[in-house]
């Protein structure tokens, strides 16, 4: 016990102190100086950043607590995702949340430490827990306005499905458990790995456990067919809450994906387990997710459940890097939830800004934007070429990785539904673009954020642009971290 | 002793009752209490595997999963109660606004 090396842990749980300092910090202040909740947490979301520079790399626990470069790499994510919805927030919190700040940010952070403890998890136990800890917060925040009947509504029916497919995923990890012995990850790959080398086959029930995984998770990931949730929790939702759902709750969903199958269970998507292959599964379910998505997409008049379906069909595209299943895969996939944090949090934040300031989310309501707010007209305009995958924008590079590692791995027939839909996607993204550049209506609306939406506006911004042209860096990290999956 | 398949047999069929219960009840209490029983039944299975296999990492996984299950009845309950006072049922079937 002497290689216990507890400094790994100190982001965490910084972060879960100074979201309990913001609870308190909210009796404390009351009503004096509403905007320094909000602060307070993007100073300790940026400290948490600091010490997770400083303080990663080991294992704690057996394993169970494991801060690697996948993990830094996706914590980065989580952090900056709660990061710009708190930023987002500064223009509904003077109004709708006014009496329930401190809750709302400090929830905020409770998530976001269960995004950092998921990521970290190489271990079932771990990686279920900390899957609960991201989604419980995020069913209260789903219906923060506890006066608006679409926003509880959308917070039910977020708790009844994210508890329902929790329970299928705790069925799904308890056969896995059962079926190897273990809880830890790797030592199940090489448990299961035996059974197959004595037996040569296996069982129905790792069938079983994994369609149950799949489908636990593919809740969280609104993958096609478990995505029915997701539109309407997205609508009804607080918008920066849905933008931190969009981006880090799937950045969350995607990192279990990644530790359960890439790295617990690769042995069954090699040659000699076709049959039995999790990709091919996974490979349909993205298809079903680029298709669904992008069409139904095309007749939505409201943007947030426009976005909810631009999503799912991001989700789709994510898993095609996915069920490669190499190296560049899983980097790719990194690269693309790192380029959908800035596509998705900025254009969620504009919404966010427009809704409050209208307090409509049509999309023809935005028509004119580019007269009155042109400065805004043009980064949501960047936004949303970045989402639909526009050279020389992130969206353009992360897309190309995807399909690159899909064909590398054999999945010619699903890169080509992929890029026959992310054609079809440019319609209703360029639809927004035309309806606020070139629409006949007179303007009327103008926007003015609060200087934390700035600030985000500005991040995701130079983000897309920098990393877009630029993508070594990132991808280079993303590389990195996928080096820590034994392929 | 009660052999293994006992066990499991038992912990799919609690799974199998609480899966049926969220699908077809329309009462969002009842749909409540369904998923805590399918969440139990993963918790036989588990204790069943952990005392079958002669590992304890399934009783510490079961007394956590009992925390996490609470910890969801608590937000599910303060959910139920506020949909009641803004729209007076819990009839799941009424909670139709957003479509499409």
């Amino acid at each position: 016990m002497t290689d216990q090396n507890w400094s790994i842990l100190i982001p965490e749980i910084f972060l879960f102190i100074w979201a309990l300092f913001i609870f308190g910090l909210d009796l404390g202040i009351k009503r004096k100086n509403p905007k320094i909740l909000g602060y307070s947490a993007m100073a300790g979301l940026t400290i948490t950043g600091i010490l997770l520079a400083i303080f990663n790399g080991g294992i704690l626990f057996k394993g169970m607590f494991q801060s690697d470069q996948l993990a830094i790499f996706f914590k980065v994510i989580f952090i900056g995702s709660a990061f710009m919805a708190v930023g987002s927030s500064f223009d509904i919190a003077s109004e709708k949340i006014r009496h329930h700040r401190g809750e709302y940010y400090g929830l905020i952070l409770f998530s976001t430490v269960g995004m950092m403890f998921l990521s970290s998890a190489s271990e079932l136990i771990t990686l279920y827990i900390g899957m609960e800890l991201t989604t419980i917060p995020l069913y209260v925040l789903a219906a923060f306005y506890k006066d608006d009947k679409l926003s509880v509504e959308a917070g039910l029916k977020y708790l009844i499905v994210g508890a329902f497919s929790s329970a299928i995923l705790l069925y799904g990890l308890s056969l896995l458990y059962g079926l190897t012995g273990t809880t830890d990850i790797v030592t199940m790959k090489i448990n299961l790995s035996l059974v197959f080398l004595s037996y040569g086959k296996i069982g129905p029930g790792l069938i079983l456990a994994m369609i149950m995984v799949i489908a636990g998770i593919g809740f969280k990931l609104a993958l096609v067919p478990f995505h029915m949730w997701a539109p309407d929790v997205y609508q009804g939702a607080p918008t920066p809450i849905t933008a931190f759902l969009s981006v880090g709750s799937k950045a969350a969903g995607v990192v279990a994906f990644a530790r359960i199958f890439v790295n617990g269970l690769i042995a069954f998507a090699s040659d000699v387990m076709k049959p039995l292959d999790w990709g091919i599964i996974v490979a349909i379910l993205a298809a079903a997710a680029m298709i669904l998505g992008n069409i139904t997409a095309l007749r939505q008049r409201n943007i947030k459940r426009m976005l909810a379906y631009s999503s799912i069909a991001q989700i789709g595209y994510v898993m095609v890097g996915m069920v490669a299943a190499s190296e560049l895969g899983i980097a790719s996939v990194g690269y693309y939830m790192f380029i959908y944090l800035f596509a998705n949090m900025g254009a969620f934040t504009i919404a966010t800004i427009f809704n409050d300031k209208t307090g409509s989310d049509g999309i023809i309501s935005y028509s004119g934007l580019s007269k009155t707010s042109p400065i805004f007209a043009a980064y949501m305009s960047i936004f949303l070429l970045s989402l639909a995958g526009i050279p020389p924008l992130g969206g353009f590079a992360a897309k190309y990785l995807v399909f690159a590692a899909g064909i590398q791995a054999g999945y010619t027939w699903l890169v080509i539904v992929a890029l026959l839909t992310s054609v079809v996607s440019l319609y209703y993204y360029a639809n927004i673009i035309k309806t606020m550049y070139f629409s006949a209506e007179e303007p009327t609306i103008k926007i003015h954020p609060s200087f934390p939406a700035n600030l985000v506006l500005l991040i995701s911004v130079i983000g897309i642009i920098l990393f877009g042209i630029f993508p070594g860096p990132i991808l280079d990290w993303a590389l990195e971290s996928a080096k820590i999956f034994a392929f | 002793m009660v052999p293994m398949p006992h066990y499991l047999i038992l912990s799919a069929l609690l799974f199998a009752i609480g899966a049926a219960g969220v699908i077809l009840s329309r009462n969002l209490l009842i749909m409540f209490m369904s998923i805590e029983v399918m969440l139990n039944a993963a918790n036989l299975a588990i204790i069943t595997f952990s005392r079958f296999l002669n590992v304890m990492d399934g009783h510490v996984f079961v007394f956590l999963v009992m925390a996490i299950a609470a910890a969801e009845a608590a937000v599910g309950l303060a959910m139920i109660i506020t949909i009641f006072r803004n729209r007076g049922t819990i009839d799941a079937d009424k909670f139709n606004l957003m479509k499409w």
